[in-house]
C-alpha cells in the first residue's frame, strides 16, 4: 500500500461525490429548476423576443439572481451532512488532509454547476439562429458565470462547516452572498457613501460580484477580474479548512 | 504497538479523560469498557486523530497522531460508533471510494474490495444501496470498510452494537481471526463480550483509567468468587449450616432460602483462592442431606463492573 497522491485523493471524493448527486434527485432537480428560472427570468420578464437584440444581455443579467439560491441550495449539504449523519468522523480519520477533501468536495459541486450552465447552450443555439452575436462576447459571459458561480459556491461550501442544519447553512449562505452582489449595487452604495469615505465605498463596491461579472460579460477577461472571483474562493474555502479543522478541537 | 499517555481532554470546562496512559501491542485485543459517559468514545477519537487531545500524546506504529497524522491513520482501521456510511451509496462503490481513498489502484483495489467483502459477507449486497440494509448489515460494511487494507491496528467502537446474537458472534470471531497480527482496542458494554473476545480489559470511569488486567483476573475480584452455591432438598437447617462452617477454610455461610421444597445456601471461603468444595461434599457426604446441585461460583463481571465504576467521586477525586 503507497500513500496515495493528492490528485487521486482529490479525484476519489469528487467522483464519490458526484456519485450522490446524480443517485438522488437533487441533481436532476437543481438542473431543471435552474433551467426553468433562468428562461422564465429571460422570456417573461426581460422579454427576450420583444427586445429585438441577438445577444444575451436578457440572459446572463439574470444568473447572479438565480445562482444567489440555487448555489447555496448545492453547498449546503456539503459539510453539514456529513456531521449530521456523523460520516465526517470517518472521513477525517482516513490518510487525507482536510486541504484535499475541501478540494475534492467543493470541485465536484462546481463541476456539477457547470454541468448544468452546459445545459443552457439552447439560448446560444437560438441567438445564434436570429441574429449574429459576438461569440466572444458569448465564451466570456459564459466564463464570468462559471467564475461567478465557484464564488458563490466557495461562500456555501463554508457556511456548510459552521452547523450540522442544512438550512443554518443555506440561509447564511444567502445572506453573504446576497451582499457580495449588493455591494456595488447603487442604492446599497448611495446609502454607504452618506456616511463613508469614498475610497471606502469603492473598496466595498470593488466586492461586489456584479461588477467584476459585468466586465466580463463584456466580452473582455480581463486578468483582474478573474484574480478577484479566485481570491474570493481561496479566501472562502481556505476559511472552510480552518472551520473543519476547528471541530476537532472542540 | 498504540502507546497512549497521558491522555486529557476537557469539554467546555468538564473534563472527559484525565491522564489515561496504557499501551496494546500487536496480538492484544483489549476490551475497553466503562459506563455510558465515561470517555471511551472520546479517547478513541483522540487514537484515530478525529480529536486533538488537549495533553498527552498517541503514538500508533511510532507515529504521533497529532505530529504525523497522515503515516499513524494509513495504518489504523477505524469503526466508529454507530457505524455511519454514506447511505446512498451501493456496498461496492462505497468499498471502492474508501480503497481509492486509501491508495489502491488498478486490478487491486478490485481485489480489495471483492476480498473485503467476501470476508464480510457481503457478496449479496453488494449492488444494494446502504439505507436499504438492515442495521447489522451497516455495521459490517462499516466494519467491512476498517479492514480494507489490512491495518496493523484496529479501534472498534462498540462493534456488535445493534447486532443480533448470530450477527454478534460472527464479528467475534472475525476480530479473534484477525488478533494474531493485528493490536486490536474494542470498547463495549456487554461484559460478556469483553470475556468472549478480549486478552485484556480496561476499565474507565470519570474519564480516569481504574483497572487495567486480564477478564479472568477481573472476575477474582467478584466478592462471590470462589463461593460454594448449594441446593439441597428439604432438611434441618440448623444442622447443615453448622456443619458447613465446621469445613476447612469456609469463612461464612448465608442462607438464601429455606423453604418446603428446598435449601438453597452460599458457603464463603476465607480467601477467593482457598478450595473449600471438596471439604463440603466430603461433610455432607455422611449425613441426611440430598445435594440437588453445587457449583463453585467464577465471580459475576457485572458485579465487579459496577463497583468498581460507581465509587463515589470523592474516591477518586484529586
Amino acid at each position: 500500500m503507497k500513500p496515495s497522491g493528492t490528485t487521486a485523493i482529490v479525484l476519489a471524493v469528487l467522483r464519490r461525490e458526484m456519485q450522490s448527486y446524480f443517485v438522488s434527485p437533487v441533481a436532476y432537480v437543481f438542473i431543471v429548476i435552474f433551467l426553468l428560472l433562468l428562461g422564465f427570468f429571460t422570456f417573461q420578464v426581460t422579454r427576450f423576443f420583444e427586445a429585438g437584440q441577438a445577444d444575451l444581455q436578457g440572459f446572463f443579467q439574470w444568473h447572479p439572481w438565480v445562482f444567489l439560491f440555487l448555489v447555496p441550495a448545492v453547498a449546503m449539504r456539503l459539510w453539514s451532512e456529513e456531521r449530521r449523519l456523523g460520516t465526517i468522523e470517518l472521513l477525517l480519520t482516513l490518510p487525507v488532509t482536510v486541504t484535499q477533501l475541501v478540494m475534492g468536495k467543493y470541485l465536484a459541486a462546481w463541476l456539477f454547476i457547470g454541468i448544468a450552465l452546459l445545459f443552457t447552450f439552447p439560448m446560444v443555439l437560438t441567438v445564434a439562429y436570429l441574429g449574429d452575436p459576438d461569440m466572444g462576447a458569448v465564451f466570456c459571459a459564459y466564463v464570468g458565470s462559471f467564475l461567478m458561480a465557484g464564488a458563490f459556491l466557495s461562500v456555501g461550501s463554508m457556511t456548510s462547516a459552521l452547523s450540522r442544519n442544512p438550512v443554518v447553512c443555506f440561509i447564511l449562505a444567502v445572506v453573504v452572498c446576497l451582499f457580495f452582489i449588493l455591494a456595488g449595487y447603487p442604492p446599497v452604495t448611495g446609502t454607504i457613501s452618506a456616511w463613508a469615505p469614498v475610497w471606502l465605498v469603492n473598496r466595498v463596491a470593488d466586492l461586489s460580484f456584479l461588477s467584476h461579472f459585468l466586465s466580463l460579460q463584456r466580452g473582455v477577461i480581463d486578468l483582474r477580474d478573474v484574480l478577484y472571483f479566485v481570491s474570493v474562493i481561496t479566501f472562502m474555502l481556505y476559511l472552510n479548512g480552518v472551520l473543519v479543522r476547528g471541530r476537532k478541537s472542540a | 504497538m498504540i502507546e497512549v499517555d497521558a491522555l486529557s481532554k476537557t469539554y467546555s470546562g468538564v473534563p472527559a479523560v484525565e491522564d489515561l496512559s496504557f499501551s496494546v501491542a500487536k496480538g492484544e485485543i483489549l476490551g475497553f469498557l466503562g459506563p455510558n459517559g465515561a470517555g471511551k468514545s472520546t479517547t478513541m477519537r483522540m487514537i484515530t486523530g478525529f480529536l486533538t487531545p488537549d495533553r498527552g500524546t498517541v503514538r500508533v506504529g511510532g507515529y504521533d497522531v497529532v505530529r504525523e497524522p497522515l503515516a499513524a491513520r494509513r495504518k489504523i482501521g477505524y469503526l466508529p460508533e454507530n457505524a455511519p456510511v454514506y447511505e446512498d451509496m451501493t456496498v461496492q462503490s462505497y468499498l471502492d471510494f474508501i480503497a481509492r481513498i486509501r491508495g489502491f489502484g488498478g486490478a487491486q483495489r478490485k481485489k480489495r474490495v471483492d476480498a473485503t467483502m467476501a470476508r464480510c459477507f457481503l457478496g449479496d449486497v453488494r449492488f444494494q444501496t446502504i439505507h436499504t440494509l438492515s442495521k447489522g448489515f451497516k455495521q459490517r460494511v462499516c466494519f467491512a470498510q476498517s479492514i480494507l487494507h489490512d491495518p496493523d491496528y484496529l479501534v472498534l467502537d462498540e462493534p456488535t452494537d445493534g447486532l443480533d446474537p448470530n450477527q454478534k458472534h460472527e464479528v467475534r470471531q472475525m476480530i479473534r481471526e484477525m488478533s494474531v497480527h493485528k493490536a486490536i482496542i474494542l470498547s463495549t458494554h456487554i461484559l460478556d463480550e469483553m470475556e468472549a473476545v478480549c486478552t485484556r480489559a480496561i476499565i474507565i470511569a470519570r474519564g480516569r483509567l481504574v483497572v487495567d488486567e486480564t477478564p479472568e483476573r477481573l472476575r477474582t475480584r467478584s466478592p462471590l468468587h470462589g463461593a460454594v452455591s448449594l441446593s439441597l432438598a428439604p432438611c434441618a437447617v440448623d444442622e447443615l449450616t453448622a456443619r458447613l462452617q465446621g469445613v476447612e477454610g469456609v469463612d461464612r455461610v448465608a442462607l438464601l432460602a429455606a423453604e418446603g421444597t428446598g435449601v438453597t445456601l452460599r458457603v464463603f471461603p476465607r480467601a477467593p483462592e482457598v478450595a473449600i468444595a471438596e471439604g463440603i461434599v466430603r461433610a455432607l457426604g455422611i449425613g441426611p442431606f440430598h445435594i440437588r446441585s453445587l457449583f463453585v461460583e467464577k465471580g459475576r463481571l457485572d458485579e465487579v463492573f459496577r463497583e468498581i465504576t460507581q465509587t463515589p467521586p470523592s474516591a477518586t477525586a484529586h
